[in-house]
């Protein structure tokens, strides 16, 4: 499991947050979020033991941990093999790690080019 | 802040986070699909399909379809009818599964919303107590002209058949890969962390045409195709 970088802003895996979650800077998450979660233009990176239940829009997503709610990723969409996800993914590219469980759905949507 | 935890664990527990999560084996096997050839043949032309893939999340079937712009949904109905919540009794005592809550928690969509099902094996190994209700539900969220493709076995086929997992690798090619359960470690009431390696899905029973076609008789027209493997390919049209 990859470790959240130095000067990333880090949810650590005993707080607990109800609520809105917004920013604009990336987010490591490895304790429990019930609520939103916008970074629009960052990325979200759910760690092993993070437990999500809420609403996702964000640049980038990565999950290894769990997350119930609709994934909203202008950019990119990664399920790690540890994901357990249960929610709709819309997002311009995903990869997905065998061994990942998703139970939702899977949209790709282009950005339009000029 | 306590019972927001409490209200997590609860959640984690429940039908969205299996607690029997499938393990895969390496080995895979190239399978020819005339039901799935016929049915790529159908969408060739089509733009934005909704497609439904009920076996294991299948990394390789989500690329297959949003690479031709479709949406597809995943959802692992085999692993969902392990959850333990669902055990209960009949009117006997006999010990089914509860297929109200099963559906109450799974399959869950607008009617007549999907172009595609993809079954697989479900209907072979999934608890007798479900299939009918299963097949209702599926019936219902198909749009009308949508297509079901469901592999039986055949009678040839043994006992100890195994489940497999299904990916799409060409128009009419599959890759078959044996699925091996493994239960996820888990701590009880005293600390002790319990685990146990279980084999995988077992074959429920072996359907005969006759019994296949009653299964989809609310369905307008079915299809047999025969493979050499012991599995009758069979595609539906609602």
């Amino acid at each position: 499991m990859s470790a959240p970088a130095s000067g990333l802003a880090q949810i650590g895996k005993s707080v607990v947050i109800k609520g809105e979650l917004s920013g604009s800077e990336d987010l490591y998450l490895d304790g429990q979020v019930e609520g939103s979660i916008a970074l629009k233009g960052n990325s979200l990176t759910v760690g092993p033991n993070g437990q999500v239940k809420a609403s996702v829009e964000a640049k980038g997503v990565v999950v290894q941990g769990k997350l119930e709610g609709n994934i909203q990723a202008s950019d990119r969409v990664e399920l790690r093999k540890s994901a357990v996800v249960s929610g709709d993914i819309t997002t311009q590219r995903i990869s997905i790690e065998e061994g990942a469980f998703l139970k939702g759905k899977v949209e790709i949507s282009r950005a339009d080019t000029k | 802040m306590s019972s927001v935890s409490q209200n997590f664990m609860k959640f984690f527990r429940g039908s969205s986070g299996p607690e029997i999560a499938p393990e895969q084996s390496s080995q895979k096997q190239t399978r020819r699909s005339s039901g799935l050839g016929e049915l790529s043949r159908s969408w060739e032309s089509a733009q934005g399909l909704c497609v439904l893939d009920l076996g294991s999340t299948s990394p390789t079937n989500i690329r297959h379809f949003t690479e031709r712009s479709h949406r597809i949904y995943s959802e692992d109905l085999l692993t969902a009818s392990t959850d333990p919540e669902l055990h209960t009794t009949d009117e006997q005592g006999n010990a089914i599964l509860d297929s109200r809550k099963f559906l109450a928690d799974n399959l869950v969509y607008p009617a007549a919303h999907f172009d595609v099902v993809l079954c697989w094996n479900l209907p072979d190994y999934l608890d007798e107590s479900l299939v009918k209700p299963v097949v209702g539900r599926l019936w219902s969220v198909l749009k009308p002209g949508g297509m079901l493709l469901a592999f039986f076995h055949t009678r040839e086929a043994g006992p100890d058949s195994p489940c497999h997992r299904f990916h799409i690798v060409g128009n009419d090619t599959l890759e078959m890969q044996k699925i091996v359960l493994r239960r996820e470690a888990r701590r009880g009431p005293t600390g002790a962390v319990h685990t146990a390696l279980t084999d995988g899905f077992q074959l429920q029973r072996v359907f005969n045409n006759r019994h296949i076609e009653t299964l989809f008789r609310d369905f307008a027209s079915i299809k047999f195709f025969l493979a050499r493997d012991s599995i009758r390919e069979v595609l539906v049209v609602r």
